[in-house]
């Protein structure tokens, strides 16, 4: 399991973590995520990462229905079985598109919801780290990646100069495992109230 | 080009001083806190329905389709009534969601995740129509295809009917899919507050360990925006081949190339009343008119009166057409068994008439459109007249077939056959009172999206750029340097 050291950077307003994200990049910090309550436009761009392909698999998915639903009616009714209806035709093509259609929606759908859930390793009973508990609330979370050489106070202290309206030093387990959340992980704030 | 910020001309879709934590905190608190009174009364008369239903269920199962009033002649009756109904209700989801995301329409944040959750519930309650009508239940599965030991004797896929099992069940999946996706980071929020263990855990469990990564919201966005992509031809596939189990038959009445987008209005005519009745219960009980305002009410409305007029059209078009045909059996049907008054059914074509197609203009008036009262009536008033549309469509073409010998004279729903409808009232409920309680109603992280651009304390704010050019204010924003959040921190 991968235990790294990360320098978190709380932001509470997109206005200031666009130019701070310029900045730490500028300044040649390798950002780990930046973890946002909603989809922040640009933000994307901003870190330098990719466009995602995951409309391409959805068309690949798509076409796999597609030809699914085609090649198992054709060959149900013209090969395996055909039947008599009124005489017509056994490729009753036109007849076939509704169902051609549902097939294709529904495969490229599930295959691209599946694909989604393990692209970002999404399922039940996975449990990540979570840098702030308020990431998914109002703060916009810029977590930096330490190395050995990575002053960590000097990092900290750029941060705030930034905008950042938190800064801490998290050592934690970057990827994911299945857990439940015990009681140490509700927000500290609360812990009184169930104390009390 | 896109604006950061929008015009003040435009009615703020998120009302009050509001800021991202506040927006969280009127959302999500009211899944924190106890149920009310109200909510346990509610629900358990939900739950009341729900049991009457499985018992004419039981009914039905065990002593036959004898228990409905059908008859050979009017072999669909209130079961298909029921059944096409649900499935337009289940209409106004996706469309609010797929259709109104591909068109832009900023207010659609305010409602989609209930219309979302209505629709799911609305075709669950759908889909127990046709399979119990099979009859015996139990062959239900004879329907999927799949290489069985019978023959192996397939599907008919040239039959309208089996179309329906496809589209319904790739609509019912798809709609669930969508739904489920844009729950996760408003799963993930309410874990993140959560103060007990429990709810911790199974919010936690529901949010399948959404963090919020800058990478995944990425890939939510194009899921979202190809899901909506995907669903909007979908929606309209899907009451289009509910209208093909009508249009591809030989039953004058039924017989109609103008089905499949007569049946895709009325199915968006219906599923807006709902989202309306519903909708305008649940922002007085939780407290939520600065999300759903009444300018969101007035868009619905719009929508409302548009497509009651539609199905309007479509009304006049079939008797216009009954005449212009100088068809005998076409005539009959649509001059004698529905229009005319006096015939046997000609009270619930004149019902639908005045339900969907008269009440309806009140909503020209921008007074009546404002008015919540006014809303709430006239959306039920809308889906009693789609049902009835439903029933005429179905019972007014059956009961005078081509041979006077089988005519039947008057069908009246057995107690089961109303208990079975009352049941399916029942399932929606319990569904929507335990999402109203414990789901986040309104989609918190899109609220939150259109916050700065929509809202009403950030547009305040705006106003000054605005009023000195429209240059200027076309251009702010791009450089994120105008509105602060500082204000209720």
């Amino acid at each position: 399991m991968a235990i790294k050291k990360f320098v978190v950077g709380c932001f509470d307003n997109e206005d200031t973590l666009f130019p701070a994200v310029k900045k730490v990049r500028t300044a040649g910090f390798k950002i780990h995520d930046i973890y946002t309550p909603f989809a922040v436009h640009g933000l994307d761009h901003a870190m330098g990462l990719r466009e995602t392909s995951l409309h391409t698999a959805g068309f690949i998915y798509g076409i796999t229905g597609t030809t699914t639903a085609l090649s198992c009616i054709s060959w149900i009714f013209t090969k395996d079985w055909p039947l008599n209806i009124g005489g017509k035709p056994h490729f009753a093509l036109p007849a076939w598109i509704p169902i051609t259609f549902e097939l294709t929606v529904l495969f490229a759908a599930v295959g691209m919801v599946l694909t989604f859930c393990y692209l970002c390793q999404l399922a039940p009973f996975v449990k990540k780290h979570h840098f702030h508990a308020r990431a998914t609330d109002d703060l916009f979370v810029m977590v930096i990646e330490c190395t050995d050489k990575t002053n960590t106070d000097d990092l900290q202290a750029f941060l705030t100069n930034s905008g950042a309206v938190e800064t801490d030093l998290q050592i934690a387990e970057a990827d994911w495992w299945i857990g439940s959340y015990d009681e140490d992980e509700l927000p500290l704030e609360n812990k009184k109230v169930l104390a009390a | 080009m896109h604006l950061k910020y929008e015009s003040q001309l435009r009615e703020p879709l998120v009302k009050g001083n509001k800021n991202y934590h506040q927006v969280t905190e009127d959302i999500i608190s009211p899944i924190e806190a106890k149920p009310t009174t109200l909510w346990y009364v509610g629900f358990y008369i939900a739950v009341a329905l729900l049991m009457f239903g499985v018992y004419s269920v039981y009914r039905e199962v065990t002593y036959g389709i004898g228990q409905w009033n059908l008859n050979k002649t009017i072999g669909w009756g209130w079961d298909i009534t029921n059944f096409v109904w649900w499935v337009g209700i289940g209409h106004a989801g996706t469309l609010i969601s797929a259709i109104l995301l591909l068109f832009r329409q900023g207010w659609r944040t305010g409602v989609n995740r209930a219309a979302e959750a209505m629709t799911i519930f609305a075709v669950m309650c759908a889909g127990q129509f046709p399979i119990f009508h099979m009859g015996r239940v139990w062959m239900a599965f004879f329907c999927l295809p799949y290489a069985n030991s019978r023959g192996p004797l397939w599907v008919n896929f040239n039959s309208p009917l089996l179309w329906d099992v496809f589209a319904i069940s790739t609509y019912f999946t798809v709609s669930l899919l969508f739904w489920y996706s844009g729950l996760l980071p408003d799963f993930a929020t309410v874990r993140d507050r959560a103060k007990t263990k429990l709810r911790k855990n199974l919010y936690g469990t529901a949010a399948f360990g959404w963090t919020g990564s800058t990478k995944h919201w990425q890939r939510h966005e194009s899921l979202s925006l190809v899901l909506a992509g995907l669903s909007t031809p979908l929606v309209l596939s899907v009451h289009t081949i509910v209208s093909f189990d009508f249009a591809t038959s030989v039953i004058p009445g039924w017989h109609t190339t103008i089905f499949p987008p007569y049946f895709v209005a009325g199915a968006i005519f219906s599923g807006f009343a709902m989202v309306q009745s519903l909708m305008l219960i649940v922002r007085k009980v939780f407290a939520l008119e600065d999300y759903i305002t009444l300018g969101h009410i007035e868009a619905m409305n719009k929508v409302i009166v548009l497509t009651g007029s539609i199905v309007g059209i479509a009304y006049l078009t079939e008797l216009f057409m009954g005449w212009y045909s100088q068809n005998k059996f076409e005539g009959y049907t649509f001059w004698y068994s529905r229009a005319y008054l006096f015939s046997p059914y000609g009270w619930s074509y004149w019902g639908m008439m005045a339900c969907n197609v008269l009440s309806p203009q009140i909503f020209w008036f921008r007074k009546m459109r404002r008015n919540v009262f006014v809303t709430f009536f006239m959306s039920v008033i809308v889906n009693i007249g789609m049902w009835f549309e439903r029933f005429v469509i179905i019972v007014t073409s059956l009961y005078r077939d081509y041979l006077p010998s089988s005519w039947s004279v008057y069908y009246s729903p057995s107690k089961y056959e109303i208990g079975f409808y009352l049941g399916t009232f029942g399932l929606f409920f319990t569904c929507f009172f335990l999402f109203a309680k414990y789901f986040p109603v309104i989609a918190v992280a899109e609220i939150k999206y259109v916050l700065k651009t929509t809202g009403d304390n950030y547009k305040e704010k705006m106003g000054h750029l605005e009023h000195a050019s429209a240059e200027v204010f076309a251009h702010s924003g791009h450089g994120h340097t105008t509105v602060d959040n500082h204000s209720s921190n």
